[in-house]
């Protein structure tokens, strides 16, 4: 079946605490290399057959008003992903 | 239907019996915490509490609404998502844009619905210091011409507690300048930010000053006995101001 995945990362210029909380420990496992971390979200919409040009407009319209909150998000990646 | 005092005397004079015609409905949701206390508190200020289910289609012609504090949704995908999309909200979503102008007032997670559903401007994301916090925290009046605001002093300080973990208000600079410009910041902060929101905003209005949201619990301190320092009911003026302005007062 396949799937569409919608990756929503907070924008930019909104400060992000939890990705602050999890660099902060990373250092604490031996893992040094890394100066920054930004936590987003992952969501995969399944499709029971073909994903059309009509369906995956679909679900690029419901990651702009409903899986994103544009005042603190952006939708960055919609793509299709075949099993 | 008559309240039961708590602890603290209900004695005061007796209500005017117009304020109980008076409709004032509370939603609830699935997850919602403190539908029962902002019940309490309309009846408390004289009116009529109507329970409004998230499902209903039908608004039981209120004359005002208050979305309470909670959960709704245990607050999956973003802090009242999904609740805005409740068959209920769009009847609200339109009540208050109408020229009837339906006074709605969200509190805590009613406030993060009420952003959400775009009739207020911004959103909560969570606190600048990760951690769930309770405390009482002191608010400064900085709008007192809101139909639910109107009972308090311009520049009064009051005290209500406030409990959360996505308090943080954002919005762009320019949604804020706007918010200031216009008078739409109701109340900000005072004696330290709890969570990091901008400008210290604590709780804004729509531009008609029918809808109000603020993070902090009024509804929960309404009644001596159980308010902040046990005996704090400065959160009773929300719920005598959108009486006034029912009754045309302001």
């Amino acid at each position: 079946m396949p799937r569409i995945v919608v990756d929503v990362m907070l924008k930019p210029e909104i400060l992000d605490p939890q990705g602050k909380a999890i660099v902060g420990a990373l250092p604490r496992l031996g893992f040094t290399a890394f100066s920054a971390v930004r936590q987003g979200k992952r969501f995969e919409l399944t499709v029971d057959g073909e994903v059309t040009d009509e369906i995956l407009a679909q679900a690029r319209e419901a990651a702009e008003t409903m899986l994103s909150n544009p005042v603190i998000e952006d939708v960055v990646n919609v793509e299709v992903v075949a099993d | 239907m008559s309240e039961t005092p708590l602890i603290g005397g209900l004695t005061q004079a007796p209500i005017d019996s117009r304020l109980a015609g008076a409709r004032i409905g509370v939603v609830t949701f699935p997850g919602t915490l403190d539908d029962r206390d902002a019940i309490r508190a309309v009846r408390l200020s004289g009116a009529t509490a109507v329970e409004l289910w998230h499902g209903d289609s039908e608004l039981a012609a209120v004359d005002a609404v208050i979305i309470p504090g909670g959960f709704s949704y245990g607050d999956y995908l973003r802090a009242g998502a999904i609740s805005r999309f409740a068959p209920l909200m769009s009847k609200i979503v339109d009540a208050a844009n109408s020229d009837a102008k339906l006074p709605v007032l969200g509190i805590c997670n009613g406030f993060q619905i009420l952003t959400e559903a775009h009739l207020l401007p911004g959103s909560m994301i969570k606190n600048d210091h990760l951690k769930f916090l309770c405390r009482d925290q002191v608010l400064r009046v900085e709008n007192n011409t809101s139909a639910w605001t109107n009972a308090y002093d311009l520049g009064q300080d009051i005290t209500v507690p406030l409990k959360n973990q996505d308090g943080q208000y954002i919005a762009d600079e320019k949604t804020l300048d706007a918010l200031e410009a216009e008078g739409r910041v109701a109340f900000r902060y005072v004696g330290g930010n709890p969570n990091g929101s901008r400008r210290d905003i604590a709780g804004i209005s729509n531009a008609a000053g029918n809808v109000v949201g603020l993070m902090p619990h009024p509804e929960h301190a309404v009644e001596e006995g159980y308010g902040p320092g046990h005996t704090g009911t400065d959160g009773l003026g929300f719920f005598t101001s959108v009486l006034n302005t029912l009754l045309g007062g302001k």
